[in-house]
């Protein structure tokens, strides 16, 4: 299959350059030296060819041979990539430890898909239909939580000449026939069999008939994402912050409690441990929604810190791939990079080996491109067989020092729409999600507003657009008690500080280790909000009367506020109805004594 | 379990076999030195990351590393430095293989140079296990989550950033102050933790057992450093388990870059072949930095922030991820990197992409130091990621948790308060911000602060915890549960 084009001239790290075959593609995957290690081209000039290798070099020698394939990097597709965990060229990590024990050695072939399994094929379609990229040819239950449907690939149309009957098939066997062309001009007319294994160019996006708006909301469970800064079902958002500030828990949050239907978790350039700690929850954690653990929704690539660099720039494309071939079917994908500026540095990394002319900070300057070409395959579409399905892109960005300015961050903010700004001061303080309230955005709000009315039924746009004045009006005034104390101001004022307390601790922040309040669905959250709210107009015109503000500090019902989070399930949220009957009690008696 | 083991050596052989393919060609043909740098011309066959010696005019040998290599030249780091080498006289010796030096258990005891070789006065080591200095990188599908904690004595660490087996956890310190002190005092206390109210048979001191092994590793630190641990590990008994390897400021800097790489060699060798609990001091990872940055600054490469190379996160991954526990083994290894910060700035390089490699860190203050405090834990930016996986109900005790919680969060207010009476003064302050102004002197001087030889037990530094939290009114406490405050607050106090 693979047939010599070249032999070795150069080696640094993970570039290597060659001499010899003109006929090499751009992009092309070769194999280099005896033990075949695979790279791919990324350059040409003459009959030079440059490549980055996906394995580590050391010992590789000028002189050593380089082949072939005719293909460029592509990933498998098909029943078996769920519960699955692939490194950034999508070897499978479970048969690498079972070849080579606890260290991953190279110069490995695997296929990335198991062949062995047989799964059960449902056919959809019939013997004489016509059919073209896309048509659904039937269905897997490839997990109890997700029916894997087997797609005619997107290249391809024509009539089916043959459709295997239901039963047992593996991904390499024939399920379908398909003649190409049309019926009466045989001489162009060819049949290809089809299987349920394919392949797609990772960094080439799958085609769909058309973009739909983005107006659903990715509801992660998240009180600060849903309620303050939602994302859209096919929107995209980045998560920048400083070490230690709460990128990659909230990440997890969201693979966790996101209600999509997959969910593709790539750990790029980040630590083994934290791969480990999904592989280990994941299978014993139920999702609410399904009731199924949530590792039979979820694909996992893992290429950490410490494995090659080069893998580590194809990951993201290996999960995005994976995410666009799950969004074909019809479903919601949410995708989570963790960290694009891991992947930004392995970009820089290569260029910088090939001693190519830096932009900023070293980065090269296709970095802006890249980063565009990645967020661009977020989307909500209309699939080739005329369903709906999205991927949702959720970023990490790890900018050094913590510093937004920096080149991977302004790059990220120009093509996403949902900046999650986590904050220093509030991870040292231990607000969690330290995801800044003035500094974060989302350009969803109005578009997902009339979901939140219908759905939900309430005014959810009203509701956080009054919370998000009273932490403004917050913020204006502390610094007015920064200099002053909170004594000098009128009571009236006050009060907008003691609800942005509650609004803060009451809300805002969310424990994800804590069972009750790691995740709260949309009612939870928009009857917390109201309660908070409710609490803020009673107060205010109680006040008016001229209570002193002390005499609102310390209602109980304060206390319960705060607590509310972590003591009322969401399956028992008629709880939250006695709170709000507390409140009324609690501001009942305060406002006789001052009526 | 270790005929896994010995299939896992056996492929690593196999596989640097495969790299090596000649025996030992020797060239002349230096056409160029730069700093650490020397070209050489005329070599065939030569493999990138292969391990050469490099033969002075006058015999001396000295090692180094192929950094690049074409069809005719190739770039080699000298790890001994250029100086004395001349163009014509050097001859170089392609050894055909990466780096490697050698295992074994009798290493405890011992005292190493950069690359394994015995510096004091004693033998080599017997043993035919030679391993690859590069290490290959852990199979997360191989790796066991951490969940035992480490009781380390200190209740800034025990009690708010709590250190777990296989966890890698720096010390972010700067010059001149006291790190040192507190890492041979972990090292010296370093205990498997029990629950609290167990006082285990097990809390005799993890050091004095046969599964326990320290590595010791010195870079570019000077020789009162080196002499303050090997001092502190003999008066605890502790030395036939340690390692000790060392590049001291005075040995070449090039040598640095491989210095944590053979020390960690060892501690997986031990951690996972021969089922240690493996605890890996790396000091000062400041000046491993250095040596990298000059390499890369010789060779003319892009530079990203403050000089440093692009690659340095991944390069400093490369050592720091050679932490944790496999599921063939019992073994673990726990990395205490320490890092002076220069101008005991956190956001350079060095402690930048350290935080965001390690599973927390220890972060010491300047300010506290001066104002007498020991250990000077700045708890608020420490961290420890790995601490909700090792503490609560059966590791520690069910309060853990919340306890932690409402200590930061009350001592965050601390910091809002004291910001506020520098502004309006004390007296002008609401009585409880006074009760946090009073906590917050409390936390410093008698949970943060302790002796340099007090080993607080985790119900100690529980209970201190909540001596202090009950100096704040109950209603403060909106991070600990309701049955918690009836449980350990303590009424009296708050009166006072
Ligand atoms: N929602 C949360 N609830 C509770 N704790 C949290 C939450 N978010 C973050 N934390 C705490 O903050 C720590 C650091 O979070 P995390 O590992 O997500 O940081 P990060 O931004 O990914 O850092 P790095 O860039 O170094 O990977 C966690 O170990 C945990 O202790
Ligand atoms: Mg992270």
């Amino acid at each position: 299959m693979s047939q010599q084009i070249g032999t070795v001239t150069w080696v640094n790290g993970p570039v290597v350059r060659s001499r010899g075959s003109r006929r090499v593609g751009m992009m092309e995957l070769v194999e280099v030296g005896d033990e075949h290690l695979v790279g791919e081209v990324i350059g040409m000039q003459g009959d030079i060819t440059t490549i980055q290798v996906y394995e580590e070099t050391s010992g590789m020698q000028p002189g050593a041979p380089v082949f072939g394939t005719g293909l460029p990097l592509s990933v498998e597709l098909g029943p078996g990539l769920l519960k699955s965990i692939f490194d950034g060229v999508q070897r499978p990590l479970p048969v690498i430890e079972m070849r080579t024990g606890s260290f991953i050695s190279r110069g490995m072939h695997l296929t990335p898909l198991y062949r062995k399994d047989r799964w059960n094929f449902t056919p959809r379609a019939k013997e004489g239909d016509a059919v073209s990229g896309g048509t659904i040819l039937g269905t897997v239950p490839e997990t109890p939580a997700l029916e894997h449907r087997i797609m005619v690939p997107p290249d391809l149309s024509g009539t089916l000449t043959w459709v295997a009957p239901e039963g047992q098939y593996t991904i390499t066997e024939p399920i379908a026939r398909l003649r190409i062309g049309s019926a009466d001009d045989a001489g162009e007319s060819r049949e290809v069999e089809l299987t349920m294994l394919q392949r797609w160019p990772v960094r080439k996006p799958r085609p769909y008939r058309s973009r739909l708006g983005q107006n659903i909301p990715l509801i992660t469970g998240q009180r600060v994402l849903d309620s303050f800064f939602p994302l859209a079902k096919g929107g995209s958002g980045a998560i920048p912050g400083a070490f230690g500030s709460g990128k990659t828990v909230t990440q997890h949050s969201i693979a966790k409690w996101a209600d999509a239907q997959v969910v593709v978790y790539i750990g790029c350039g980040e630590r083994g441990n934290e791969m480990t700690e999904v592989l280990q929850d994941f299978p014993h954690l139920v999702d609410p929604r399904t009731n199924r653990p949530l590792m039979e929704r979820t694909v996992l690539i893992a290429n950490t810190s410490n494995m090659p660099v080069a893998a580590r720039e194809a990951s993201i494309y290996t999960g995005i791939t994976i995410a666009e071939y799950f969004r074909d079917m019809g479903y919601h994908v949410a995708l989570m990079a963790d960290s694009t500026s891991r992947w930004a540095e392995a970009l820089r990394e290569i260029s910088g080996r090939l001693e190519e002319m830096p932009a900023e900070e070293g980065f090269p300057a296709y970095l802006a491109t890249r980063l565009a070409e990645f967020y661009e395959r977020a989307g909500y579409v209309e699939t080739l067989s005329g369903q709906s399905g999205s991927v949702s892109v959720v970023g990490a960005v790890s900018p050094p020092g913590g510093d937004f300015s920096e080149p991977v961050t302004q790059h990220t903010k120009r093509f996403i729409r949902c900046f999650w700004a986590l904050d220093k001061a509030l991870a040292s303080a231990r607000h969690f999600p330290s995801i800044n309230w003035l500094d974060s955005y989302s350009e969803y709000i109005a578009d997902v507003a009339g979901w939140w009315k219908e759905q939900v039924g309430q005014d959810w746009y009203a509701l956080r657009n009054q919370a998000m004045e009273i932490l403004n009006e917050e913020n204006r005034l502390s610094q007015i008690v920064k200099l002053v104390g909170p004594d000098a101001l009128p009571d009236e004022q006050r009060l907008p500080l003691e609800t942005a307390r509650l609004l803060r601790e009451g809300f805002l922040q969310q424990s994800a280790m804590d069972d009750v309040d790691a995740f709260s669905t949309v009612q939870k959250q928009i009857q917390m909000l109201s309660l908070i709210l409710h609490f803020h107009h009673r107060a205010q015109s109680i006040i008016k009367r001229g209570a002193p503000i002390s005499m609102i500090h310390n209602l109980p019902i304060v206390i319960t506020l705060i607590r509310m989070k972590s003591v009322v399930p969401n399956d028992q949220l008629e709880k939250l109805d006695g709170i709000r009957q507390d409140i009324d009690r609690q501001m009942d008696k305060l406002e006789s004594e001052y009526a | 379990m270790s005929e896994v083991l010995d299939r896992v050596s056996e492929v690593l052989d196999q596989s640097n076999e495969r790299r090596m393919g000649h025996g030992g060609q020797e060239v002349i043909g230096v056409s160029r030195i730069d700093g650490p740098i020397v070209i050489v011309e005329g070599a065939g066959n030569v493999g990138y990351d292969e391990v050469v010696e490099v033969i002075d005019a006058q015999g001396q040998r000295r090692r180094g590393r192929v950094l690049e290599v074409g069809e005719n030249t190739a770039a080699v780091q000298v790890f001994g430095g250029t100086t004395g080498l001349s163009i014509d006289g050097t001859r170089v010796r392609f050894l055909g293989q990466p780096l490697r030096i050698p295992v074994a258990e009798e290493m405890l005891g011992r005292v190493f140079d950069s690359m394994g070789q015995p510096i004091d006065g004693g033998p080599m080591p017997l043993t035919d296990r030679h391993a690859d200095v590069n290490g290959q990188p852990i199979n997360p599908t191989a790796r066991v989550y951490p969940r035992d904690y480490i009781q380390t004595g200190i209740s800034a660490i025990d009690g708010m950033n709590t250190l777990l087996r296989g966890q890698k956890l720096p010390l972010f310190s700067g010059s001149g102050m006291t790190h040192d002190q507190l890492a041979a005092q972990i090292v010296r206390q370093a205990t498997l933790g029990v629950p609290a109210g167990q006082r285990g048979s097990e809390g005799a001191s993890a050091t004095s057992t046969e599964q326990f092994a320290i590595v010791f590793c010195a870079m570019g630190v000077k020789h009162d450093v080196a002499a303050y641990f090997r001092e502190s590990f003999s008066q605890s008994g502790a030395l036939t388990r340690v390692a000790m390897f060392l590049n001291l400021a005075d040995d070449p800097p090039v040598e640095r870059l491989v210095t944590p790489r053979s020390a960690l060699t060892l501690a997986e060798f031990l951690a996972f072949e021969r089922q240690m609990h493996v605890l890996v001091v790396l000091t000062d990872m400041t000046n491993y930095g250095e040596a990298l940055r000059q390499i890369s600054n010789v060779r003319g490469e892009v530079p990203s922030r403050k000089g440093y190379p692009g690659y340095l996160y991944s390069d400093l991954a490369s050592m720091y991820e050679r932490t944790g526990r496999i599921r063939t083994s019992e073994g673990s290894i726990t990395q205490i990197p320490i890092l002076t910060m220069p101008n005991d700035d956190i956001t350079h390089p060095m402690p930048d992409l350290t935080g965001y490699i390690t599973e927390g860190q220890i972060v010491l203050s300047r300010d506290l130091m001066q104002q007498g405090v020991y250990p000077p834990i700045s708890v608020l930016p420490s961290l420890s990621r790995l601490m909700k996986d090792g503490i609560g109900e059966g590791r520690t005790r069910a309060d853990h948790s919340h306890w932690s919680a409402q200590l930061y969060a009350s001592y965050a207010h601390v910091q809002n308060v004291r910001s506020l009476a520098s502004v309006i003064g004390e007296e002008e302050l609401s009585t409880v911000d006074q009760q946090y102004l009073a906590f917050g002197g409390s936390f410093e001087r008698e949970f943060v602060s302790q002796g340099l030889t007090e080993n607080r037990t985790i119900d100690e530094t529980l209970d201190i915890g909540w001596r202090l939290l009950s100096m704040l009114p109950k209603e403060e406490l909106t991070r600990v549960s309701e049955g918690e405050i009836k449980k350990y607050y303590r009424e009296a106090h708050a009166a006072h």
